[in-house]
């Protein structure tokens, strides 16, 4: 099964990155982009018998090692 | 005494670390690699800068899952005295021994500079010697020191008087133009809450010896090394 794990800065915490992709994406006119914030994706390979198992151990190692919780939240997805 | 400095795959200042303990400071020191489960007998422990894992998935993130930290997490929780340094800091963060987390720089530069730090508190092991409001100048050198604490974190970092560096200007004065990459409340470093682990994100082990153009870095080693001999609090 795949488990899709997207991992960003939680909304209070400031993403230098997003607003320098910003500032480009202005300069080169792209004037309907107000806001870019960055993040990572993962997508995990799971030796699961169901979804509800998948997605268990996924948001597990998510809050574990994938983000970092102090300064991230993140999301999961199972695809079966 | 015995410094062991342990070694990630990709840090770089472990031989800076050992220069400073072992060659500077006439300490035992041992470079104890990741894998190990023996810190050898050290009395200190200091986790070195540089890019452990080569910085994959987040500073820190990775060198935290090494074997040798179930050992140095017991070492500190029996309150032996931990000095994280740059990546070392990052390691702690992430291992949970200190509070809060690491963000890019401010204006995204590595920045690579001698800065201005101001000692906050000086009853941990690594600032005994140093007096509080003494400036001390230390080399950065970071892409991802930009410290950051939730609201409540700061507050209770605060109210335990836990920040122990802060980014300043030559005369120990806060300002946010000192505050090289925009740090929450300027801090450099912090310490845990029984006091004996302690990060910073700049490098006292380069601000050893005159030649290299600061010698106010060992007020930290020198302050360990006080710690443990028993000597008297000097100055």
């Amino acid at each position: 099964m795949k488990a899709k794990v997207y991992v960003t800065l939680k909304p209070s915490i400031l993403d230098p990155q997003g607003k320098t992709i910003a500032q480009a994406l202005r300069t080169l006119g792209y004037d309907a982009i107000t806001d870019v914030r960055q993040g990572k994706y993962f997508e995990l390979e799971v030796a699961a018998g169901s979804a509800e198992e998948a997605l268990s151990t996924a948001s597990a190692v998510a809050d574990r090692v994938l983000a970092n919780p102090v300064i991230e939240s993140y999301r999961v997805e199972v695809e079966e | 005494m015995t410094f062991a400095i342990i070694v990630f795959p990709g840090s770089n200042c472990d031989h800076d670390a050992y220069h400073a303990i072992a060659e500077v400071l006439g300490q035992h020191a041992e470079l104890v690699w990741h894998k190990e489960t023996d810190l050898r007998g050290a009395d200190v422990v200091v986790l070195p800068g540089g890019f452990s894992y080569g910085d994959y998935l987040r500073s820190g993130a990775i060198a935290r899952f090494s074997p040798v930290m179930g050992r140095v997490v017991e070492f500190a929780e029996a309150g032996g005295p931990v000095l994280g340094i740059c990546n070392g800091f990052q390691v702690l963060l992430e291992a949970g021994l200190l509070p809060g987390g690491m963000r890019r720089n401010r204006d995204l530069k590595f920045i690579c500079e001698h800065v201005y730090l101001r000692v906050e508190q000086s009853d941990t092991p690594f600032t005994r010697n140093a007096s509080v409001g003494q400036v001390l100048r230390v080399p950065v050198a970071h892409g991802e020191g930009n410290y950051y604490a939730s609201p409540e974190t700061l507050a209770e970092l605060e109210a335990s008087r836990r920040i122990i560096f802060r980014y300043t200007s030559p005369d120990g004065v806060m300002d946010d133009a000192w505050n090289v990459n925009g740090s929450t409340a300027a801090i450099a470093g912090i310490c845990n809450e029984g006091r004996n682990v302690v990060g910073l994100m700049p490098h006292p082990e380069r601000a050893c010896e005159a030649t290299v153009g600061s010698s106010d870095g060992r007020v930290v080693f020198e302050s360990v090394m006080a710690a443990l001999g028993g000597l008297s609090k000097v100055g």
